[in-house]
């Protein structure tokens, strides 16, 4: 066991992957020598040469567009977008071609590849620094979008982005890169990707959200605690494919179903859920199913981002509105 | 034409002032105004001003991420200078020399990096495009002012900047090659600053220069020396007038150093060695212009000295107006999403606004 951060369980994984798994190379901008601009692979090139963790020209599209070759060819590519918000130039490369190639091919040719990626507000950062784009890759079939929020889900939820046969885009949230640490075993262990995960259990409300956000709803939870809402708090971690069936269980127990997400809200992935929860639980419902989300906005730089982040009290006032509906 | 005169397959190089301020080659020296020429040096002494005080706000904590330009200052200076007024500026994110000389004020930019949108609200009569975090893709904005420049019959030219790293992206590919075929009054000016943040310039390309890249697209290229504002100047004005006269574009690429980080999140010495910094500061940019400057009688070093004064104190009073500035109101965040706010957005827009009315923001 090792108390590790989120950052830390990134590059534990990879490590202790690319020792087992010889066929594993990982690249990307900043990737190699320096060990990427948040130093997840920090140390990878020296002990695995530069034939297995190198530094990239800077280009997006050649860098998931070689993946998807080198998946092709027999390799394991993990490589890293610096920031979700510079994966743009290399979306024609995951949603034209490495979410088709398996349909295309016709299950010739699987793409086990990971692409991985900061996203998120909250660190005061400069533009395109801060969107929340999980929706944009959910609604492509093909894909895998997996969101850890725990450094022990972190190291998990890699080595099974990594062993899966498909592409799996990974998401980190970068706010809690170094926000707190956790004891991540040593030892081979993987989290099932589609598999969301019961953070806390409660009879009054249903919670769902990911990455960054979990700790803020965890605060939430506590104070309505103190006035003896009970909530259930569910960490999606999977955004695609959706874990349906620990959502509808939930929501059958409890009632009432608030997600929370930082991303824009209007056709979001709590839209999708909330559509879900219509679908399978809506004769169990006491209150309409709510989401507290993002504004349709760009998000803004740091003078206006306070406007945009959801605050625990936020999420506390709509899980009373919704207790007490 | 000097264009044709550096042939950037041999790593020819356009150098017209040495290390000293010394004119290498009379016949290259281009003629500028007197009082151009003191515009041009005190934007730059202006630039590094704001460059040093920035980065020492930010190690107080009073400044936000920062993008450094030290050492770039004639790059960036030389070659606006040789654009005239009703031309565009199509920046990447790194030409704070540039900005100031064509008008946007200090405020304004220490405004964008302390986090306010408000900063890339730019002077009606400033024609030049926000800051383009996202790498290369502005390239194509300035392609296609200049296909409408021409489209209309106006003569005004665009200028993008682009650095090293930014000539690995497709998008400036295919930037360079519209703008050929379409033959877009455009220049391309490359700030070669040797790092892409830890990524040297040998990762980015195995070609020997990058204005031979203009080759390939049948356009031509010229390497200069960067750190030499003549020589920016120089290859810029041919460059800019080719483009007027519907010759089409040009790549140039201006040789130069990053002197600082990459950004103020960044740390340069986990990747470059002390010694290659030393030896590129003896080749400031600043210094050599001063000497030339000095030696044609229009600057001296008491001049210098009183004018670095006067900026310290104007780049801190502008810091403090800025940090006074405080948050950007709830209003504006959702302002300029659309041209009228949607349905959609006033409903959000009203029920936060209750939400903060009623427990503060
Ligand atoms: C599309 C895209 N990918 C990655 C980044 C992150 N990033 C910001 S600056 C930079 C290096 C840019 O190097 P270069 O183009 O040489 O310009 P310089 O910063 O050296 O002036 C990178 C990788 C980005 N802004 N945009």
């Amino acid at each position: 066991m090792a108390l590790l951060n989120n950052i830390g369980a990134l590059t534990h994984a990879l490590d202790k992957e690319m020792e087992r798994d010889s066929s594993i190379i990982v690249y990307g901008e900043d990737v190699g020598y320096e060990g990427g601009v948040f130093r997840a692979t920090v140390g990878l090139q020296e002990k695995y040469g530069k034939d297995r963790c190198f530094d990239t020209p800077l280009s997006e599209a050649a860098i998931v567009g070689t993946a998807i070759g080198a998946a092709i060819n027999g390799l394991k590519p993990v490589v890293e977008i610096q920031f979700s918000g510079f994966v743009l130039p290399a979306v024609n490369q995951i949603l034209a071609h490495a979410a088709r190639m398996r349909n295309r091919s016709r299950g010739k040719y699987n793409l086990p590849m990971v692409i991985r990626m900061p996203y998120g507000g909250g660190i005061r950062a400069l533009e395109h620094h801060s969107e929340s784009l999980e929706a944009i890759f959910s609604h492509i079939p093909g894909l895998k979008v997996v969101i850890p929020s725990t450094p022990y889900d972190t190291k998990g939820l890699l080595l099974s982005a990594i062993r899966d046969p498909d592409p799996v885009i990974f998401m980190e949230p970068k706010r809690i890169y170094r926000a707190f640490k956790q004891e991540v075993p040593e030892e081979d262990y993987t989290v099932p990707i589609g598999k969301a995960k019961v953070v806390k259990k409660g009879s009054d409300i249903t919670v769902v959200t990911w990455g960054a956000l979990v700790r803020e709803a965890q605060k939430a939870i506590e104070e309505v605690e103190k006035e003896g809402i009970s909530a259930e708090l569910i960490d999606l971690r999977t955004i695609s494919p959706i874990d349906k069936e620990t959502i509808i269980e939930s929501v059958k127990k409890t009632g009432r179903f608030l997600v929370v997400h930082e991303a824009v809200k209007s056709f979001g992935a709590g839209a999708e859920l909330i559509s879900i929860v219509n679908e399978k639980a809506f004769l169990h419902l006491e209150a309409p199913p709510t989401r507290l989300a993002g504004f349709d906005i760009t998000v803004p730089l740091p003078r206006g981002e306070h406007h945009f982040i959801i605050e625990p009290r936020q999420i506390a006032k709509k899980i009373r509105e919704l207790v007490k509906f | 034409m000097l264009i044709d005169r550096y042939d950037p397959l041999e790593e020819e190089m356009l150098n017209i002032l040495d290390k000293n301020g010394k004119i290498v080659d009379p016949n290259l020296e281009p003629f500028i105004e007197n009082d151009n020429l003191l515009k041009m040096y005190q934007t730059m002494l202006l630039a590094k001003v704001a460059d040093i005080k920035a980065l020492q706000y930010q190690r107080q904590g009073r400044m936000l991420t920062y993008a450094p330009n030290r050492g770039q200052e004639a790059a960036q200076v030389g070659s606006i200078a040789a654009t005239d007024k009703n031309d565009w500026l199509v920046p990447a994110f790194r030409e704070l020399g540039a900005w100031l000389y064509k008008g946007v004020s200090l405020e304004q930019v220490f405004l964008y990096w302390y986090g306010n949108e408000m900063g890339s609200k730019f002077p009606e009569d400033v024609k030049m495009l926000p800051v383009s975090v996202p790498i290369a893709s502005q390239l194509n904005h300035a392609v296609g002012i200049a296909m409408a420049s021409k489209i209309k019959r106006e003569k005004d030219v665009a200028i993008a900047y682009v650095g090293d790293g930014g000539t690995s992206q497709g998008e400036f590919h295919e930037a360079v090659n519209f703008a050929a075929v379409f033959n877009a009054p455009v220049v391309f000016l490359i700030q070669n600053n040797q790092w892409a943040i830890s990524v040297p310039r040998s990762v980015q390309t195995k070609s020997k220069t990058l204005a031979q890249k203009a080759l390939a697209y049948g356009i031509p290229g010229i390497q200069v020396d960067g750190n030499d504002v003549l020589a920016v100047y120089a290859a810029t004005k041919e460059a800019v007038e080719r483009a007027r006269n519907g010759e089409g574009p040009t790549i140039i690429e201006a040789v130069t150093y990053r002197l600082g980080p990459h950004t103020t999140s960044d740390d340069p010495t986990i990747y470059r060695d002390v010694s290659e910094v030393t030896e590129w500061e003896k080749k400031d940019p600043i210094d050599r212009f001063k000497k030339y400057l000095i030696d044609k009688g229009l600057w001296s070093e008491d001049k210098d000295k009183s004018k670095y004064e006067e900026y310290e104190n104007y780049v801190g009073e502008t810091f403090k107006k800025v940090e006074g500035s405080g948050f950007v109101p709830l209003e504006d965040i959702f302002k300029y999403t659309y041209a009228e706010m949607t349905p959609n957005l006033i409903e959000q827009y009203e029920e936060y606004k209750k939400h903060i009315g009623e427990e503060g923001a």
